[in-house]
């Protein structure tokens, strides 16, 4: 089963609910955590295990083979993204702003611009018991995250068992990367805040998760701290609030320091009757 | 006229507050620009007048004439991303997946695809409550390339500046590293990192540093809830040293903040110590932009 | 030599450009011949990805030597520019025209791209 753990907002203790989530579940069932905000990954910092596998992900861009280029410019003319240039003593690739469609490559007359692999971030595989940590992690300078996100979850789908419970930690907001971390989620936990920024962010979620026809649950996290609007707004929406997770100056400590906050017993309790919740359903 | 980006790295460690905050001290002398377009909050703060929409363009997708379609599968051998498929006779486009790049229109014998340009976002330019413009956006659920929506706010609040002769164009930048945050950063005459004292906060802190220092930008930083953990205090203010930033404020951990932002205040107007603080840190961003003096 | 301008408008009393990637026109002078040529960049500025290297194709197939611009290319055209134009930025301000005096009166830096 796959539960994808996101949010409108940055902020709102994503990473704190899946790190949690997956202590919480890992010492009766098979699970996986799978960090897929991979521009911060945080995941690691709380938890970590004995690394299993290490590969460095690669994305491809087209390499100018000068020798065979007839300089016709067809390169230039076929690349949606300007990636090409075709100036007159040289062929430009600007990787960056290239998606990796290959056009410019297969539709070269000349095959002067063949596909090469370039590294664009690594994959981690580290285990703790039955815990299975995965995190992927762009390279800085790299700027597209989406290509990661999909060989990531490609691994998962390769290496996790089916009857592992894998979380996914997906990256914040509703653009294209938490589209693809969580497309094809069974299950989306929605992380938020009582505030006028977390409601705000929330709406935006909801919209995108409704978009792409996943089931959500909300949780309310900080609950007590801000004013009731996003529990009226769940009403409103007909969404489960699933957990409230009472602000507490503590939890804020612990998690500062880097240490998962179930020490602390309303945090765990109220985090603790999700994770059943979830186990239920994944089993 | 120079540029201040806020950038955080992080999400959640205040950036927009301390930005709204900054935009009311400013006032009149910055023209404000939204550019964390992928799930904006400033506008909350600030409360723009309402503007026309203006549309943004961002990518294309491909759209199939299921009339002309011979469903003979040259785009689905060209798609590289799965997005295109043939079925019962005729070719079908994921809008999700599908990644604008044209290349299934190219090879489409019936010339049966099209490569339609989309509204990715919408824009706005008005007025808001510092008395000064402000450039926000929102980018469509689900889109692609906030980077270019992001590009486009700056480009706006840079003209408005320009037309209105404010010297400041302050930014709310995009949080991560990916393409929005590379785009927030691009021509910025200082950049503002607002962080918190925890390892997640350093951690993300110190990734998105790598991205402004290969970009040779001058920084300097904010601290906020400087008080929620002291060891984690003393590592921020380690590494800020180390690379020489120059720490302009701290702010505590306090309920003012979500207080103040529940009644649609900014902590400059919720409390008075905070607002001390936060004037401390406006007079260090001048002197900064002073030191710096970076010619266009 | 051919002298390109980043431009708001079509001629010499245009204000400058301060932009390159997504500047509105480019005004391209033939110091020589003493004409001026006006190409239209507006496709590429409202194109959302990669308007810099495409600003850059469409001035280096037009023979350009110099550009003056207002804040200089970003770091993608500069890749594109690089050692094949002069680049002299700071002239944002003022018309075309004046822009063109500047330089010729030794006042623009050059930009290091």
């Amino acid at each position: 089963m796959r539960i994808a753990v996101a949010s409108g907002k940055g902020g709102t203790g994503k990473t704190t609910v899946s790190t949690c989530l997956a202590a919480l579940l890992a010492p009766e069932h098979p699970v996986a955590l799978v960090d897929l905000d991979v521009e911060e990954p945080n995941t690691q910092l709380f938890m970590d295990g004995e690394l299993l596998h290490r590969e460095v992900v690669h994305k491809h861009v087209p390499m100018w083979r000068a020798d065979q280029c007839a300089h016709c410019g067809q390169c230039q003319q076929v690349c949606n993204f300007g990636a090409v240039l075709s100036l007159p003593d040289e062929v430009m690739v600007f990787a960056e702003l290239c998606h990796g469609c290959y056009a410019c490559s297969e539709l070269c007359p000349h095959g002067a611009l063949p596909m090469e692999p370039q590294p664009m971030g690594v994959l981690r595989h580290a285990v703790d018991g039955e815990l299975a940590l995965i995190e992927s992690r762009l390279e800085v300078g790299q700027e597209q995250a989406v290509p990661l996100i999909k060989h990531t979850l490609d691994y998962v789908d390769a290496r996790v068992p089916a009857e592992t419970i894998t979380i996914l930690d997906a990256p914040p907001g509703t653009s294209c990367p938490v589209i693809a971390a969580t497309r094809h989620a069974d299950l989306v936990v929605l992380v938020t805040e009582p505030t006028p920024f977390g409601l705000h962010d929330l709406s935006l979620a909801v919209e995108t998760m409704r978009l792409l026809g996943r089931e959500m649950l909300v949780v309310v996290n900080r609950h007590g701290l801000g004013d009731d609007a996003v529990e009226e707004y769940c009403r409103r929406e007909g969404l489960l609030v699933a957990a409230r997770i009472p602000h507490s100056r503590e939890v804020a400590h612990h998690y500062a320091q880097g240490h998962l906050p179930l020490a602390v017993p309303e945090f765990r309790e109220a985090l603790g009757a999700l994770a059943e919740v979830l186990a239920g359903r994944s089993s | 006229m120079k540029e201040i980006v806020v950038i955080s790295g992080k999400g959640g460690t205040g950036k927009t507050s301390v930005t709204a905050s900054l935009a009311l001290l400013a006032g009149r002398d910055a023209v404000v620009a939204d550019c964390d377009v992928d799930a904006a909050d400033l506008h909350l703060l600030l409360a723009p007048d309402p503007d026309v929409e203006h549309p943004f363009a961002g990518g294309t997708l491909a759209v199939v004439d299921t009339q002309a379609c011979s469903g003979c599968g040259a785009c689905e051998q060209a798609c590289r991303f799965e997005a295109i498929v043939v079925e019962n006779g005729v070719a079908v486009v994921d809008d999700v997946d599908c990644e604008g790049c044209g290349y299934c229109a190219r090879v489409c014998p019936e010339d049966a695809i099209v490569d339609e340009r989309q509204t990715v976002g919408y824009w706005q330019n008005t007025s808001c409550r510092t008395g000064g413009a402000m450039v926000h956006a929102r980018l469509g659920i689900g889109a692609d390339n906030s980077g270019k929506l992001v590009a486009k706010v700056k480009a706006v609040a840079r003209e408005e500046a320009r037309a209105r002769n404010t010297a400041l164009v302050l930014v709310d930048g995009a949080p991560g590293v990916g393409c929005p945050v590379v785009s927030s950063l691009s021509g910025a005459d200082l950049v503002l990192l607002v962080t918190e004292p925890s390892v997640a906060g350093l951690h993300d802190l110190q990734r998105v540093y790598q991205l402004v220092a290969s970009f040779k930008l001058p920084a300097a930083c904010i601290l906020n809830k400087a008080d929620l953990h002291e060891g984690l205090r003393d590592q921020v203010l380690e590494f800020l040293t180390a690379e020489g930033i120059p720490l302009l404020a701290e702010l505590p951990y306090t309920t003012a903040v979500p207080a103040a932002l529940a009644a649609g205040k900014t902590m400059l107007e919720w409390d008075i110590s905070l607002a001390a603080r936060l004037r401390a840190a406006w007079q260090g961003v001048a002197e900064q932009l002073q030191q710096s003096g970076r010619t266009p | 030599m051919i002298i390109a301008f980043t431009a708001q408008g079509d001629n010499w009393d245009a204000p400058m450009d301060p932009r390159f990637g997504r500047t509105r026109f480019l005004l391209v002078y033939d110091d020589e011949a003493d004409t001026l040529g006006v190409l239209d960049n507006e496709a590429v500025a409202n194109e959302a990805h990669g308007a810099g290297p495409r600003t850059a194709s469409l001035l280096l197939e037009n023979g350009a030597d110099v550009l003056i611009t207002g804040n200089g290319p970003g770091g993608n055209a500069g890749r594109a520019l690089a050692g094949r134009v002069k680049v002299f930025a700071g002239a944002a301000e003022g018309t075309a025209r004046e822009a063109l005096a500047r330089f010729r009166a030794g006042e623009l830096k050059e930009f290091a791209i």
